[in-house]
């Protein structure tokens, strides 16, 4: 049987594949055409091929349960790509480097003058409240001023077609190892489309990332020791870690690895003996970083890191205290954060987005429970957040009481109707809601990934794009305008 | 290269060889069985002691009948020795420096992993277990070949083979001690004896993939002492003593900091060329490959304690 859309309906949602029922949107055409082409079952079993070939490339994620402890989970992947028009890709660039540029200053002012606090533009209870403000980074500067190396953005579409930025993540983001795997998977399933569509390349990132990491050096040698730094196997994204240094033909570390001398310098220990490490790509949280000045209990990081750091003797990766503006209430203030610093107004709008901290805003949010989202400023992969139209009484309540014992932890934003993407379920096409997660790297210059990480919430009608809660992932195509 | 990650490489070596032996080790037995008349027979028992695995099998409380045995060898995953959990450590083991290990070889043991997975119920059939088994020892050949071919062979290379040798003439050892163990005692001045005895060295050669060289480069006719002096002493003969030691001498040479393993190494390779297959006869030979074993071990403790134990700054 071949596929039949005409039953395919996105509703009120913006929907990236079709306009309504069986109509193709323009720049989906030819993949539409081609599936509406193919025989259900070919569909089926193309989709199959993609999933066998993830269990034997071993593209997992791990994830921890209560009942099974940690276990590997085959990467959950939608063969179908979603396509996104070049024109409009350049101006989210744009955007997502006018953006991360204002972050970076944001931080690196905060670790020095607080002049914007000064000019009255960003409270400072805000930053007095914000768990991730590092006061043991005050007055340190990184190379070039940057705190924020890599960043990852995550995107909407609302249903009128804009795309918003939901959450900017600058602490350890991960997912780009699976934006490189997907589209190798890509190219084994739909080849024919390649032809037709020529999507823009992605697999220059780890080059890039590389030379980011190396232009971070402390010593000015030819070939700089750049070093991944994982928590260790059992961490959701060690797949992620492993997959990076292999791509950078750069170590893979774990804590136990490295050590800090007298010399205050950080080395790594080999069979030869001790190696001088120049950058470190940390893929550690900030309180497990260094037992000397964070969590002391911590047996993942290195003791006498920061030492070392603030000696210029390494590079850090993102530089510890860049979390200060992953932080939801803090991305309240970003459209402001870049009319200050840049003075220019924002490429890409925020989410219209309610500060319980203010009571004015405050009182809106819980007198409309049932109409918002509601999450706490520095939780991420979805957790401990509530989604108002679909949370019962009870869980409203809860939050209610959450906001009020501690309104400065929360934000509330409308329920979007985020865009939806054909997506495979069992043998025919269903539209699902899609965020979009690009990456971008900054050094001396700014580069963003050729798209990014598109996440698919698999269940009907879910908003939850997360990988640990029912998500999957989709291949993302950045395609020259057709000529209409 | 890092430490943990040589140490890694190193057992992953070590585990890849060990799934690929036991299962050597199974087939010998299987074919032995078949070989000898009901009531001379060995059973399955010598399997378990010689596998060195005795406390693990009390404590998985196994009857010593052939599914157990073969069971718990194969798939019980309280058995730290099985195919199945060799071959899961070596997955844990790649999967912990995976920068290291090229795509395809890693891809293809996730595949043997998954093969030996899935396909464990019919391992344990009578009917399926020769299937099971070659799938087990070409796969780790298929792999190892992979290796061989695509790994750059720098120090993780030579990790890697130490392992693989260490633990090959470990085994190499095991499966010869399938012959020596208790086998056919009491009949042993008996003119019959000699005729399954060496039908019984002939199933040690085919499964340790030595038969037709053997029959090439030595005799057509097999016996104890040409077999024995074949699998210990020649050194062209891949899963040889000698070749084994010899191969992992020959890594070991190229790292850094190796006087005091290469002395262990060179100590053994000594004992075992001087060592005259004639003079192990039945207990000789067992008190020969426990000793055997045993070295290897210290030269296991030796190579921990240079290159995986790294002292604290």
């Amino acid at each position: 049987m071949r596929i039949n859309l005409t039953q395919y309906d996105p509703g009120v949602f913006f929907d990236e594949g079709l306009v309504g029922k069986n109509r193709a949107r323009h720049s989906s055409k030819e993949l539409i055409k081609l599936l509406r082409k193919m025989p259900d079952d070919e569909l089926a079993a193309r989709q199959s091929s993609a999933e066998l070939a993830i269990k034997e490339m071993g593209i997992s994620f791990t994830v921890y349960s209560e009942k099974e402890g940690t276990i590997d989970r085959s990467w959950p992947f939608d063969i179908v790509p979603r396509i996104i028009s070049k024109s409009e890709w350049d101006k989210i660039e744009l955007g997502l480097k006018q953006r991360v540029k204002a972050l970076n200053l944001f931080i690196d002012d905060l670790y020095h003058d607080q002049n914007i606090i000064k000019a009255g533009v960003f409270p400072a209870e805000v930053l007095a409240d914000s768990k991730n403000f590092r006061k043991e980074c005050i007055g340190i500067s990184p190379k070039e001023g940057i705190w924020a190396h890599i960043c990852g953005s995550d995107l909407v579409r609302d249903e009128d077609g804009t795309m918003y930025v939901l959450e900017d993540n600058l602490r350890v983001p991960s997912g780009v190892s699976y934006m490189l795997e997907n589209r190798e998977i890509t190219k084994k399933v739909f080849p024919e489309l390649f032809e037709t569509y020529a999507p823009l390349p992605v697999d220059d990132y780890p080059a890039q990332l590389h030379d980011m990491l190396s232009s971070i050096s402390p010593r000015k040698v030819k070939r700089p020791e750049v070093v991944v730094l994982t928590p260790g196997i059992y961490n959701s994204a060690y797949f992620e870690h492993a997959y990076l240094a292999h791509q950078m033909g750069a170590e893979l570390v774990e804590g136990r690895d490295l050590f800090v001398d007298k010399d205050e310098c950080v080395y790594m220990r080999t069979v030869a003996g001790p190696q001088r490490v120049d950058v470190i790509y940390r893929r550690i949280d900030d309180e497990f970083i260094d037992p000397e000045v964070f969590r002391e209990d911590s047996t993942l990081g290195v003791p006498g890191l920061i030492r070392a750091w603030k000696a210029g003797n390494v590079g850090l990766a993102n530089a510890p205290g860049a979390g200060v503006a992953d932080d939801k209430v803090v991305y309240a203030f970003v459209p402001d954060i870049i009319r200050y610093y840049l003075n220019e107004e924002p490429g890409i709008p925020n989410v219209p987005t309610y500060r319980c901290m203010y009571k004015e805003e405050r009182d809106y949010v819980l007198a409309n429970l049932d109409k918002l989202v509601v999450k706490p400023a520095n939780e991420s992969g979805g957790y401990g957040m509530m989604i108002g139209p679909a949370a019962s009484k009870t869980e409203r309540n809860t939050f209610a009481k959450l906001i009020r014992k501690n309104p400065r932890n929360y934000i509330a934003q409308p329920t979007l109707k985020i865009s939806t993407v054909p997506t495979i379920i069992g043998k025919t096409l269903e539209p699902r809601h899609v965020d979009l997660r690009p990456f971008v790297l900054s050094g001396k210059k700014i580069t963003v990934t050729t798209g990014g990480l598109t996440r698919v919430a698999l269940r009907k009608g879910s908003l939850i794009v997360n990988s640990s809660q029912g998500g999957g992932s989709k291949d993302t195509w950045i395609v020259a305008d057709a000529e209409k | 290269m890092l430490s943990r990650v040589a140490e890694a490489i190193y057992w992953a070596g070590r585990y890849i060889e060990r799934a690929e032996n036991t299962a050597r080790l199974i087939r010998v037995n299987s074919h032995l069985m078949m070989d000898t008349p009901k009531g001379i027979s060995p059973g399955w028992e010598p399997l378990i002691s010689i596998a060195g695995l005795d406390a693990e099998f009390i404590n998985s409380a196994g009857k010593l009948t052939e599914r157990e045995v073969v069971k718990f060898l194969i798939g019980d995953l309280k058995n730290s020795g099985s195919i199945l959990n060799s071959l899961k450590y070596a997955r844990e083991n790649c999967r912990s420096v995976r920068e290291i290990i090229p795509r395809t070889a890693w891809q293809k043991l996730n595949k043997l992993y998954l093969f030996a997975k899935e396909s464990v119920t019919s391992g344990l059939t009578q009917k399926g277990r020769d299937a099971y088994l070659d799938g087990i020892i070409s796969g780790s050949q298929q792999l190892n070949g992979l290796l061989a071919s695509v790994m750059y062979h720098d120090e993780a290379w030579h990790f890697l083979r130490i392992g693989r040798n260490i633990e090959r003439a470990e085994m190499t050892t095991r499966i010869v001690d399938v012959r020596s163990e208790n086998l056919l005692s009491e009949i042993e001045e008996e003119f019959e004896a000699m005729s399954f005895e060496n039908i019984q060295w002939i199933s040690v050669l085919k499964s340790l993939s030595a038969y037709s060289i053997y029959r090439r480069t030595v005799e057509v006719r097999v016996d104890r002492s040409s077999a024995l002096e074949f699998l210990f002493h020649d050194p062209r003969f891949p899963r040889s003593l000698i070749h084994c030691i010899n191969s992992a001498e020959d890594s070991l040479s190229i790292l850094p900091n190796n006087v005091e393993p290469l002395k262990s190494l060179r100590g053994i390779e000594a004992k075992l060329k001087t060592q005259k297959v004639d003079d192990l006869k039945r207990e000789a030979l067992h008190a020969f490959v426990d000793e055997f074993q045993l070295r290897i071990r210290r030269f296991h403790n030796i190579l921990e304690k240079q290159y995986f134990l790294s002292p604290h700054q």
